[in-house]
């Protein structure tokens, strides 16, 4: 008897292991637990400060990753390569990644939580982000931030040159090179100066000057002697009047620039405005104005974009908990804490809300902003990130001084070579 | 029956015992084959075949098979493949021949007694524990043209501040110098190792016959080291070619707005995980992949030609 059972014993107690090793790998499929993955920025820090509330209401264990921006993108991108079952909410630049990520598969379809339910209200929020993350009528996120191009600027400064605020461009130009004369220790202006970082503020300069990303017929639009012009401007405005090693900055180091009192102007998103103001991290806290984007030859045209929207990937297993956050995280209360912390948010309600704590001239300049803004800061397309590489390289030239016509010819043919390789 | 059933099963499990113990060297050796199949020869072939599709974005999307396309276009591209060949190129053999010249210099210093010599080891090794990231962080501050302390030393000595790291121009250099001062703790050790294990006979014969320390070094020490010369050159090599993390914390997606430093591991990644063109990325890694076999496959013919 012994050796035969001793040997089905074995099996059996192989076969449980194996199985236990399978249900291990299959993993993350625990109900009562959302895993979200989210990016170091303003909104995360509000919101989800309050997360235990939404524990305590629902009895889910909310668990949150956190990194920073271009981290949380490689993440994504590979986990749901792998089909990874173990993100349940993410955060995603609609503009950026909504289109690819679907053309992927990789996001669940939100239409009917979202349209059906009244009391969270899909209508209350803003044409432009809700058209960012709806695709052939299909919701595949809930926008959660939006932001415009704004100019920051130092108040001491433009008073002891006794300027008033730039309204033009050139005024902008004038002010910096009176105010860089004026102080040794102070570059005229500062603004994200690395290739595919500067893409997206230097698009309010792109389509003040009259120009944009694409023409009109699909073609590549950066070859006009409008945007010539823009490139030509940006670049100049860097090179005379910026930091030196400006085309490795970011926003954290064109922000580090001006709050360590380094710079009198700088183009930037209003998300970042709290950078600025919070006198832990600014020296200049008391001494910083917010303006309108200057004028340009057409006019004063700033980004004004939803910058991050909530989706669920279509591979977890638990979507309907997913959504059950995602209702939470932004409805109207919680993006009015948002808002309270700087975040603005995408609802028309929100909006209407007086703001007691952001700065008189930001939210004006919000206001104005949102009126005249182009609702997107770089070309529309499903592979961003080499687009932006590509009109970004001539960004780069005319910051160093090079032949911006030579860079902006090359860059223009590539574009228009890859806008036909993605209509394809 | 039982005892039919008994007979049946004994003998097939001594079937499958003789068979295991004629084919052993298998048996035993089927662990391994295994897990080099699943670890390196599939994950190759799948490389093999992804570098034939234009497989882009997701790699579970439908994909096209566009055969030598991807190659074709790589390269064919002056603008970024064949500067990321020049620039790791570069890299490695001005990083690692100054790694083995101040290795071997500092090797041979500290083989000697001195007073302190232990606690000067440990300070040489420091470096070399350090963690990459936070090497390269703590040097990127370093360097930082406006407030970073290298500059603040060239104000000092009254010298102009430099771009360093942030220069188009000095990136790749700079991070040469910070590739040293990181790995050149590496070779002195390895190095050391070698020399204390050399008999003192040959140095004593050498000397008596009047060699100078130079001709003791060229003629007496150097042969004996060769084989521990080669091999912290092939580590040190190896390593120097696939540098990512000092590069990419840096400098960034891309290897900095020119692409300036921008070696053949950081394209790869920028095609792979920033772009998501997974059948360009396939194809760029196997050139770099046949490129590394080609030069093995000299080294290997010269040392032969050598033994000859």
């Amino acid at each position: 008897m012994s050796m035969r059972y001793r040997r089905s014993w074995m099996l059996a107690a192989t076969a449980a292991t194996g199985a236990m090793v399978l249900a291990g790998c299959a993993g993350g499929g625990n109900e009562d637990t959302i895993n979200i993955a989210v990016a170091n920025h303003p909104w995360t820090d509000a919101v989800l400060a309050n997360v235990e509330e939404f524990e305590a209401e629902t009895g889910l264990n909310v668990e949150v990753t956190s990194y920073t921006e271009d981290q949380l993108s490689q993440q994504l991108n590979v986990r749901l390569n792998a089909n990874a079952d173990d993100i349940d909410v993410m955060m995603v630049r609609p503009l950026q990644e909504i289109r690819t990520f679907d053309r992927n598969g990789w996001l669940a379809d939100l239409t009917e939580q979202a349209t059906s339910d009244e009391e969270w209200d899909w209508a209350d929020f803003q044409e432009g982000p809700q058209e960012s993350v709806t695709l052939d009528d299909r919701v595949l996120g809930v926008p959660l931030a939006t932001e415009r191009e704004v100019l920051y600027y130092r108040t001491d400064l433009l008073e002891a040159a006794g300027l008033d605020v730039p309204q033009t461009l050139e005024e902008l130009e004038t002010a910096a090179q009176t105010i860089q004369d004026q102080n040794p220790d102070v570059y005229g202006f500062v603004s994200r100066g690395a290739r595919a970082a500067a893409v997206t503020q230097f698009s309010s300069f792109l389509y003040s000057y009259g120009a944009d990303w694409v023409a009109e017929d699909g073609s590549s639009g950066i070859g006009t002697p409008e945007a010539r012009e823009a490139y030509t401007f940006y670049g100049d405005m860097l090179r005379n009047y910026g930091p030196p090693g400006v085309t490795n900055m970011s926003w954290p180091e064109a922000m580090g620039i001006f709050t360590q009192g380094r710079a009198a102007f700088y183009t930037e998103a209003d998300s970042l405005y709290t950078n600025a103001t919070d006198p832990s991290n600014s020296t200049v806290s008391d001494v910083v104005g917010f303006a309108q984007f200057p004028e340009g030859p057409a006019g004063s045209r700033p980004t004004n974009v939803p910058s991050w929207a909530l989706a669920v990937p279509a591979s977890s297993n638990n979507q309907d908990s997913a959504w059950e956050f995602i209702r939470w995280a932004t409805n109207q209360e919680n993006t009015i804490v948002a808002q309270e912390n700087g975040v603005i948010g995408a609802r028309a309600s929100a909006w209407e809300t007086e703001m007691p704590d952001i700065p008189a001239d930001l939210a004006a300049a919000q206001r104005t902003s949102a009126e005249v803004g182009v609702g997107y800061s770089h070309p529309v397309v499903l592979n961003v990130s080499r687009a932006r590489d590509i009109v970004g390289d001539p960004i780069v030239t005319a910051i160093e001084g090079g032949d911006v016509d030579a860079a902006l010819d090359s860059a223009d043919r590539a574009f228009t070579e890859f806008l036909a390789s993605e209509n394809e | 029956m039982s005892a039919v059933a008994t007979g049946k099963r004994g003998s097939l499990w001594q079937g499958l015992s003789d068979w295991a113990n004629r084919h052993r060297k298998w048996v035993l050796a089927a662990p391994a084959i295994i897990f080099v199949i699943a670890l390196m020869v599939v994950p190759l072939l799948y490389t093999l075949v992804l570098s034939f599709t234009d497989a882009q974005g997701s790699i579970q999307r439908a994909f096209d098979f566009v055969w030598f396309e991807n190659y074709i276009s790589i390269l064919g591209d002056t603008a970024r493949f064949w500067p990321a060949v020049w620039r790791t190129v570069i890299f490695t053999a001005v990083a690692v021949t100054l790694e083995m010249t101040i290795g071997m210099a500092v090797a041979l210093l500290l083989r000697r007694p001195f007073m302190g010599r232990g606690l000067v080891r440990v300070v040489m090794l420091l470096p070399l524990v350090a963690t990459p990231v936070a090497v390269a962080m703590m040097w990127l501050l370093i360097f930082e043209p406006t407030v970073g302390f290298a500059n603040q030393v060239l104000g000092w000595l009254g010298l102009p501040a430099q771009g360093w790291i942030s220069d188009p121009s000095t990136a790749l250099p700079t991070l040469m110098l910070v590739d040293v001062w990181q790995w050149t703790p590496m070779v002195i050790l390895i190095l050391l190792a070698g020399l204390v294990g050399l008999p003192e006979e040959q140095q004593e014969a050498a000397r008596i016959d009047g060699a100078s320390t130079w001709q003791r070094f060229w003629h007496v020490t150097l042969p004996m080291l060769k084989t521990t010369v080669i091999a912290a050159l092939l580590l040190r090599s190896i390593d120097a070619m696939k540098t990512f993390d000092l590069l990419y914390v840096t400098k960034g997606t891309g290897g900095g707005s020119s692409h300036e430093v921008e070696t053949l591991n950081i394209y790869a990644y920028a095609l792979s995980f920033d772009y998501n063109e997974y059948g360009m990325a396939a194809a760029l890694v196997l050139i770099y992949f046949l490129i590394i076999v080609g030069v093995l496959v000299v080294l290997n013919m010269r040392r032969k030609e050598n033994r000859r």
